[in-house]
């Protein structure tokens, strides 16, 4: 078999246990395209000795007839997830040389599902970004170009490492973690699969924490049954988050029928925006009519508090960041400042956070440390939390209403150029206008790309589901993959 | 509501964030910038609604209050940028 790195999970799998290929074959073709793809910036710490070790464990109990469903399968792990030995650093100066003493709950049940670590992929730092430009390690670069033009493109952010390393076929699968879009964006500015669980499906342990109440982990993937795969392993109860849910995790693969019959989608009128680019309005039309085609019943919802989920997210988001990120002071691990004589513990920690963390991160931290200081705490972060409720009521009636998945474009555009001064920080949050809502509500979303615009870019569309109903949301996104048949791939320039 | 430089320092030393003297303006205007965006929630009427507090309603498990983890003093220490007889170590703290 040739370009082995190409694979799905899927086809990887069936491969594996008919004997055709094997684990370390895998793995050598991924740590190969790996070591070619370094202009791409999306593997920040590669980790072949642990990938071939993990390999040959894996064809040893594939060999013995008992292996799940991701044994032998090489992925990328999003540098968010604490890995045991392995630096870790969320893209941050301030965790250089942190190597954790232990695994996250997520990672570790892919290790021990028998998966395979190729390395540790770039992201904006703590998770702060839309672009993937805020890291440490510099940027991650989309492996799609726009037309001609030889100019770099963002990946999308924060997990924007591990979007590039997928939809350049460095790896077959990745992790992401999406707060208020970082799995779904990225998956949509590079022609991949992204899947926001519901919040609590994930354990959030072992994952460096930026706003509790809205992270979750979740797959990004070549295909909609790979999600639902990997998804699957990534999923389940874990007694060390408290808000870990204790729900069966249903088997989501075999839920992949197609069969959308009378499943009814809800299409908010909300999220047509002022000036959205006609590409995405016509791309979201496009998307209807396959859904309505594949025997979907079509209806006209309002989620009429859409256009403050934005303002919410960004008094929620920094509040609980900062609350966090207090963590980071040089004490107990990563980064320490050089100190100057006479200076005690608080320029310690002035220093250590200034050199430590950079300027979005920082930004976050005064806000949120803002919003909840004396007399601020009512008017910002309770003001936000009551917006937040009725955000979620919305959602709540919608469903009661009788409404199964509601689709929305993923991103208000394709993937933008890197490198672009952003003078106001609000209009690089915009990016994140249609993915917020989902987060906030707490609930599963999944981006799947459907088209490529006037340029060549992929383009892709979202799908929501209702709470714990990722078997169901799946289901329709397979629906519409298969419908939209999006095969495209990047052209190999790096 | 308007930041000035003295709210934008008390802020930064709130946070524990060096800010040097010179960078003050930028980061009000930045803060102005972000609360701005943040003032639209004013317009809604929020009356009577209870401040989100778990987006999943979900009473958190609780488990018998005993010791279920401990003698890992080498490992919790092995990460720290100086760590002495045992000991995270920091400058001098009381004089």
């Amino acid at each position: 078999m040739s370009d082995l790195n190409k694979l799905t999970i899927a086809e990887a799998r069936d491969a594996l246990r008919k004997g055709d290929v094997t684990s370390v074959e895998l793995t050598e073709a991924c740590l190969a395209a790996i070591d070619g793809a370094d202009a791409l910036g999306a593997v920040v710490h590669k980790t072949p000795e642990i990938a071939l070790d993990r390999a040959r464990a894996a064809d040893a109990r594939i060999k013995s007839g008992d292996a799940p469903a991701m044994c032998g399968i090489p992925l990328g792990i999003k540098d968010l997830f604490c890995t045991e030995g392995v630096p870790s650093q969320a893209a941050s100066k301030i965790l250089e040389g942190f190597r954790p003493e232990y695994e996250s709950t997520v990672s570790g049940l892919l290790r021990d599902a028998g998966a395979v670590m190729l390395g540790k992929l770039n992201m904006d730092e703590f998770a702060m970004g839309s672009s993937n430009e805020t890291s440490v390690y510099g940027n991650a670069v989309n492996p799609w170009r726009a037309g001609n033009s030889d100019a770099a493109l963002t990946p999308g952010g924060s997990s924007g490492g591990s979007a590039s390393a997928v939809a350049a076929d460095l790896c077959l699968a990745a992790t992401g973690t999406d707060t208020g879009g970082s799995i779904r964006q990225p998956a949509a500015f590079t022609g991949i699969v992204g899947l926001k669980p519901t919040y609590g499906r994930c354990s959030r342990w072992g994952i460096v924490a930026f706003a509790s109440s809205l992270d979750q982990a979740g797959p990004m993937t070549k295909t909609v049954r790979d999600a639902a795969i990997m998804g699957q392993a990534m999923m389940g109860h874990d007694p060390k988050d408290s808000t870990s849910a204790d729900l069966p995790v249903p088997d989501f693969e075999a839920m992949l029928t197609g069969d959308i019959k009378g499943q009814v989608i809800g299409i908010p009128k909300e999220y047509r925006m002022d000036g959205m680019p006609d590409e995405i309005e016509a791309l979201w039309a496009k998307g209807r009519e396959m859904l309505q085609d594949a025997g979907a019943v079509l209806r006209d919802i309002s989620l009429p508090h859409t256009k403050y989920a934005l303002p919410a997210y960004y008094v929620i988001a920094p509040a609980e960041a900062s609350s966090n990120l207090a963590r980071y002071d040089g004490v107990r691990f990563g980064y320490r400042a050089k100190l100057d004589q006479g200076d005690g513990i608080t320029e310690m920690y002035e220093k250590t956070r200034a050199e430590g963390f950079g300027a979005e991160v920082k930004r976050r931290v005064m806000v949120g440390t803002y919003v909840l200081s004396a007399g601020f705490y009512d008017a910002y972060y309770n003001r936000a939390r009551k917006v937040r409720a009725l955000i979620k009521r919305d959602f709540d009636q919608v469903f009661e209403g009788g409404v199964d998945a509601i689709l929305t474009p993923a991103t208000p555009s394709a993937a933008f150029e890197l490198g672009q001064t952003h003078q106001d920080p609000v209009e690089m949050y915009l990016n994140d206008v249609f993915t917020v809502t989902v987060n906030l509500a707490g609930l599963p979303g999944i981006s799947v790309p459907v088209g490529l615009d006037g340029r060549g870019l992929p383009l892709g569309l979202q799908l929501i589901g209702k709470p714990w109903d990722e078997g169901g949301l799946l289901n329709t996104a397979y629906a519409l993959e298969q419908a939209a048949g999006f095969v495209d791939k990047p052209v190999k320039w790096w | 509501m308007s930041i000035d430089t003295a709210t934008a320092a008390k802020v930064a030393k709130l946070a524990r964030i060096k800010v040097d003297e010179d960078d003050l303006p930028a980061l009000a205007q930045e803060f102005n910038a972000i609360l701005g965006f943040i003032e639209q929630l004013n317009e809604l009427d929020v009356d009577g609604i209870d401040p989100m507090v778990s987006v999943t309603p979900m009473r958190l498990k609780r488990r018998e209050d005993v010791v279920t983890d401990g003698d890992q003093q080498a490992r919790i220490l092995s990460n720290a940028p100086d760590a002495r007889e045992g000991f995270f170590a920091v400058p001098k703290v009381v004089e």
